[in-house]
């Protein structure tokens, strides 16, 4: 690793506001857009777990008796809409893209600044939007998947208001992933290889590229699905000559995509994670590289696995099988690789660790479901139940939210100058993993056995079960207050951190804590080697090893 | 002496696949088999369920030895050692993956034939050839008899069970109930009620938005789109009633959107038609269909 920091420049003159009031500013600095996207993005996900909330409340019972049937229905779409555009998306892109990509570069700032201020900017309102809609017209009740010809015949207005919304935030990530392209791409530092940048820069770039890719056709299929339903065109409405199934397959070309924009960035951010908790560098660097490559294309070319039961005809069943259980591939390798990482390191077993091995386990479950559910045979069984909530619950929750909480244990120190609370992480940890997969795992079993997605009623025989689950999700609704608690006092009254508490060698640690307007005083360090940890095989460490092991080694 | 670690990791290994093979034959999570559908996907279901334990355990296993044999002592404050890959390894594994899928995707590609779900329905064009009319004799005579002529969406089919003959039911869904409709009695029933053995033809239609027909003790499940009739054909094997539930979300009734599928006994069903029969209509039914 080279690095050369020499002493203080001269501060640059600047008109943005100072203090905490740049966090309310039209702020082109890219830390502060991204404790932008982090806390607004956080918000959203009280609200979307509230909704939660709602939902396990009437599934506490197998009749429909919390809230009538049609706000049932907007409940769901709100939760789904609002975890997955407001809440993981802008978490794991936006807000992490932005406070650390320009720093892993080399960067003073994100290629495109006010660009990205803009994307962010476009966020609060799609959020409040959305969920005003409820209070004034009546949300959206199709769910998030919006399906005509249910979309186009339940009440237009919510509907309308969702599209809007979701153009929106959609226009936010493809601004976003232009803006991480130009940075990754142009921005490097000089002397900086592609192959030396930190595994989360390969992450970003495989995400944006199908954000810029996908989400394009996401956006024409919703202003389609608005004509049909202000103008009454035909495109998706099979009473006016339509077809209903064109949508489904325009709407997965950019869903299934989105899924893995939800998931490679926590990949990258796991790859940073491990090394440097392990002590150990990343292993097979190379690999991971190409199995993000992998992931990004396959991710475009397995859509139809959404679609098994809908009339798909054999040879494309066929098709979406292979292609879709092929990404296992790839991701395996990630994950030989990550473990490969903590084999033989020095592990500190603290909150972003645990957080991060959580993750291992979760997404190794899920992407096990993931396989099963596409093979044609096995899905036509277990399609829209509760098995495919309890799946892709695993990725999303078990896989990406738990990283993004072992990211904000891991990287709180920078953002803040303080650390977290290690008890209350752990805590918080606990309350989470043993709350997430009561709440998760009886659902396969209800699925498998007959409880079908989006009920609100249910065959009483699986009361016992939707219980369980609804006590898991009231863990983890639990589990929120520690982690709350957490953040406020240690950003008050936590022991301060210093620039680099984990002894980091990523660029963002060599400088302090929380870092200058420009990142770093004078010229930005050139990191080559983002892994560098570790003595060499067959070394002895002297500041680690006892006498006793000294001895051993030298008979 | 220490025992080799060779050794160890063959016999841990042999235990975990041991362990798998036991979760995967003894742990029944399935609903009771009621078609032929089902024995098929129960089989596959018991190799996708073996080898997710084995790749499970191993890779939890692996990664709590890792934590706990690798944590940081107190006052530790050195690094690990500096392995950055290993390409033998990393081919090693991207190969098991590679070869995992490759079998599950042939082995489930073999279930899905025996299904039935090779077998070309979606097309009435080719149904006109030689080929198509072979496959589904039935069906065939009565689309090409129709005015218009529908195109054919086809779920997984179900050959099989033909020398009873084809029951077929013309099914309507919409918000919310199924309807049953029985060309041979001319009546409609709001229960599916079949007969074991004898291979059920539905003929489905949607009237508002898309339903789903679903039966998971036939491991079957069907979207019923608007604008696109489809077929589905399967043979019930086990006699009793189950419930058909509505898998697509259809609206704020749609938790409530279930039925019935009775199978019956070939006697009982056969008495049960005949008193479903309208008496009179029997007589002029014939007359009508011309
Ligand atoms: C090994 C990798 C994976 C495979 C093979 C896989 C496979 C599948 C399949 C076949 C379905 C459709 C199930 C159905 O509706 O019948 C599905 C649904 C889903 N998966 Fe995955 N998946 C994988 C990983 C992921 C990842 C990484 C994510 C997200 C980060 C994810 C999120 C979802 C979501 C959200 C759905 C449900 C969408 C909906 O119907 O609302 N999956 N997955
Ligand atoms: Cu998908
Ligand atoms: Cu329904």
């Amino acid at each position: 690793m080279t690095l050369s920091l020499p002493p203080q420049t001269s501060h640059p003159s600047n008109l943005q506001p100072e203090g905490w009031l740049r966090y309310l500013s039209f702020s082109l600095d890219h830390k502060v857009i991204g404790l932008q996207y982090l806390v607004t993005a956080f918000f959203f996900y009280l609200v979307g777990g509230a909704l939660a909330g709602m939902i396990r409340v009437e599934l506490l019972s197998p009749i429909s008796d919390f809230m009538p049937r049609e706000t049932y229905n907007e409940v769901l779409t709100l939760h789904g809409t609002v975890m997955i555009f407001l809440w993981i998306v802008p978490v794991v892109n936006g807000g992490f893209g932005n406070y650390l990509i320009p720093f892993y570069v080399g960067a003073r700032d994100m290629a495109f600044p006010r660009l990205n201020a803009v994307a962010f900017w476009l966020i609060p309102p799609a959020g409040f939007l959305l969920i005003a809609s409820y209070f004034i017209a009546g949300a959206a009740q199709s769910g998030w998947t919006a399906y005509p010809p249910l979309s186009l015949t339940t009440p237009a207005a919510g509907q309308v208001v969702w599209i809007l919304s979701v153009l929106l935030l959609g226009g936010s990530s493809i601004f976003g992933g232009i803006n991480f392209i130009a940075t990754v791409l142009k921005m490097r530092r000089p002397g900086l290889g592609m192959m030396q940048l930190p595994m989360y820069c390969w992450a970003m770039l495989g995400t944006s590229i199908l954000v810029v890719l996908a989400t394009p056709v996401l956006a024409g299929t919703l202003v389609l699905l608005s004509f049909d339903i202000i103008a009454h065109t035909g495109f998706f409405n099979p009473a006016l000559g339509g077809n209903a199934v064109v949508y489904q397959h325009l709407f997965w070309f950019y869903s299934h995509p989105a899924v893995y924009i939800m998931v490679l960035p926590a990949f990258g951010l796991v790859s940073e994670i491990l090394p440097v908790h392990a002590r150990k560098p990343l292993f097979g660097y190379t690999t991971m590289v190409y199995s993000i490559l992998g992931i990004v294309f396959l991710g475009l070319i397995v859509w139809a696995h959404h679609m098994f039961t809908s009339a798909t005809p054999p040879w494309m069943r066929l098709f979406f099988t292979i292609a879709t259980a092929f990404i296992a591939v790839p991701t395996g390798i990630k994950f030989f690789n990550w473990l490969a990482t903590l084999w033989g390191g020095k592990i500190a077993l603290n909150s972003a660790m645990l957080f991060s091995c959580a993750f291992i386990v979760h997404f190794v479950f899920g992407g096990i479901t993931g396989v099963a559910l596409a093979q044609v045979p096995f899905d036509i069984h277990v399609h829209d139940t509760y098995f495919v909530v309890g799946h892709f619950h695993y990725i999303v929750y078990g896989g990406t939210v738990f990283v993004v909480f072992g990211s904000i244990y891991h990287w709180f120190p920078k953002f803040t100058g303080r650390m977290l609370n290690e008890p209350l992480g752990r805590l918080h940890f606990l309350l989470t993993f043993i709350g997430f997969n009561l709440c998760f795992a009886p659902q396969h079993w209800l699925g498998l056995n007959g409880m079908p997605r989006r009920v609100a009623e249910y065959d009483p025989q699986f009361t016992l079960l939707n219980q369980l689950s609804s006590v898991g999700a009231l863990l983890m609704a639990i589990s929120t207050l520690p982690f709350l608690v957490n953040v406020v006092w240690s950003a008050l009254a936590g022991q301060v951190a210093g620039d680099n508490p984990w002894n980091a060698l990523t660029p963002e640690w060599l400088t302090s804590s929380p870092p200058p307007v420009e990142n770093w005083k004078g010229p930005a360090p050139l990191v080559t080697h983002p892994y560098g940890y570790g003595v060499p095989e067959g070394q002895i460490d002297l500041k680690a090893v006892s006498g006793l092991e000294i001895w051993s080694e030298g008979r | 002496m220490p025992i080799p670690s060779a050794i160890v990791t063959l016999v841990l290994g042999m235990i975990l696949v041991l362990s798998g093979l036991w979760v995967g034959q003894n742990v029944n999570l399935l609903p009771a088999a009621a078609s032929t559908n089902a024995p098929l996907y129960d089989e596959l279901f018991a190799v996708l369920f073996t080898i997710g334990t084995i790749l499970f355990l191993g890779i939890v296993g692996l990664l709590i030895f890792s934590l706990v044999r690798f944590r940081r002592r107190d006052g530790d404050l050195g690094d690990g050692v500096a392995v950055e890959g290993n390409l033998q390894l990393e081919i090693f594994w991207t190969a098991i993956p590679a070869i995992v899928v490759l079998f599950v995707g042939i082995y489930s590609y073999d279930i899905y034939d025996r299904m039935g779900g090779m077998i070309p329905l979606a097309d009435p064009h080719a149904m006109h050839g030689s080929m198509g009319s072979a496959v589904m004799p039935a069906s065939v005579e009565e689309l090409v008899t129709q005015d218009v002529e529908p195109r054919l969406w086809g779920g997984i089919g179900s050959p099989g069970g033909t020398e009873a003959g084809l029951l077929p039911v013309e099914v309507t869904a919409l918000q919310f109930a199924f309807l049953f409709h029985y060309p041979e009695g001319d009546f409609t029933s709001g229960e599916l009620h079949v007969k074991a053995g004898q291979t059920v033809e539905l003929r489905m239609e949607a009237r508002d938005v898309i339903h789903a027909f679903w039966v998971p003790q036939f491991r079957l499940k069907q979207d019923v789109i608007p604008g696109q009739p489809t077929v589905l054909t399967f043979t019930p094997t086990l006699p009793g009633q189950y419930p058909i539930i509505c898998a697509e979300l259809c609206g704020p009734y749609h938790g409530g959107m279930r039925s019935t599928v009775v199978v019956h006994e070939p006697e009982a069903f056969d008495s049960w038609l005949a008193s479903n029969r309208p008496a009179t209509l029997a007589l002029t039914a014939p007359l009508a269909t011309g």
